[in-house]
């Protein structure tokens, strides 16, 4: 594949326009995510920052409690290795669709923009990944995310009390987004949150684990939760196993899925 | 904040890091049969642990916060996409809590 600038106009033109559906969902997103950065402190050009070099909102929003709480920095990072994890496969994935004779800067480039839509639209095509593709995505998106946010940081206190309100959940609804499609094709998926919810509110309410920060409860949990799951339901190669392991857990998990 | 931009240096590490490290390391695909199930489960559970029960206290009133959960949960149960599951959840709220103050709760 040739990787000049010039062979790959067209593709870079192709990326920017996927790019504009996500820039607009993108705007709106990390507009919330800077009402919650200006309820934690931060200035919009702070807003800006995070939002540009994290480009993560689960991530940004999990840091900025970290930040709020006055975290220390190894548990700063613990919490955004977890809110972040699934980046880690995500560039696994696209790792193995690389041409194995790309040049070194397009690896560390193509890996600066990885997330959930990015990463969705870039998988989609056909044959080896082409840089250039997510680079024109990256340029359409990534304006939108960080101005979003800072504009969040702005406007969060101009903006009416039901409002900031209201948009309080639209991270919420975001995350909601990314994992209930999966819950839909995946029963074990499905189980797998209700337990991870429901240990969630008991962690909350309990004693000693709750008194931890957001983040760390988010770490153990998450740990915990996984590691129950990828024992009792191993899941390799885009199949979750059933069959193998019948286990208390999963008769208890099937009859909380209604199976 | 004074703290600020010692927290920003170490968040666009790890934030970089954890993206560019499989470009970097991965020659071959994970062959570990739990390594790949429990990264498989991760991003579900940890979206689902930061959403439930923080989303009951992310507005004025809990009640809102469950109904935004349920009206979200529907449009991304019926496959709609992440602007608007944001927006009906966003809407859902405002909807109850300027209900919920012509009612004077």
């Amino acid at each position: 594949m040739d990787y000049s600038l010039k062979a790959n106009k067209e593709v870079f033109a192709e990326g920017m326009k996927a790019g504009l559906p996500i820039g607009a969902g993108y705007f709106a997103v990390s507009f919330a995510l800077g009402i919650a950065a200006k309820q934690i402190g931060l200035t919009p050009i702070q807003g800006f920052l995070t939002s540009f070099f994290c480009n993560a909102s689960a991530g940004e929003y999990a840091a900025f409690g970290s930040m709020a709480s006055r975290a220390t920095l190894v548990e700063l990072a613990l919490v955004l290795l977890i809110a972040n994890a699934r980046y880690l496969l995500m560039s696994s994935a696209m790792s193995q669709r690389l041409d194995p004779n790309i040049p070194m800067l397009h690896r560390l480039l193509i890996a600066y923009d990885v997330t959930d839509e990015l990463f969705g639209i870039a998988i989609a095509r056909p044959g080896y990944l082409n840089p250039y593709y997510t680079y024109g995505a990256v340029l359409t998106t990534i304006p939108c995310w960080a101005t979003g946010t800072a504009l969040g940081v702005i406007a969060g206190n101009l903006l009416p009390l039901r409002i900031v309100s209201a948009l309080g959940v639209a991270l919420y609804g975001m995350f909601l987004a990314c994992i209930i499609p999966a819950a839909k094709k995946d029963r074990i998926v499905f189980g797998v949150i209700l337990v991870s919810c429901g240990m969630s509110y008991l962690a909350s309410m309990l004693p000693g684990i709750s008194g931890l920060s957001a983040g760390t409860r988010t770490i153990l949990l998450t740990v915990a939760i996984c590691c129950g799951a990828a024992y009792f339901f191993p899941h390799t190669e885009g199949r979750t196993k059933t069959i193998r392991r019948k286990s208390l857990l999963r008769r208890v998990l099937a009859a909380a899925t209604l199976q | 904040m004074q703290n600020f931009y010692i927290y920003l240096l170490v968040l666009a590490i790890v934030s970089y890091a954890i993206r560019v490290a499989p470009f970097l390391l991965l020659k071959e695909p994970i062959q570990n049969e739990f390594v790949q199930s429990f990264l498989y489960y991760v991003p579900y559970v940890t979206l689902a642990v930061m959403t439930f029960p923080s989303i009951l206290a992310a507005t004025e009133y809990p009640l809102a916060g469950a109904a935004a959960l349920i009206t979200g949960s529907v449009m991304a149960w019926r496959g709609k996409g992440l602007f608007a599951v944001a927006l009906t959840a966003c809407m859902t709220v405002l909807a109850i809590e300027v209900g919920m103050g012509y009612l004077g709760i």
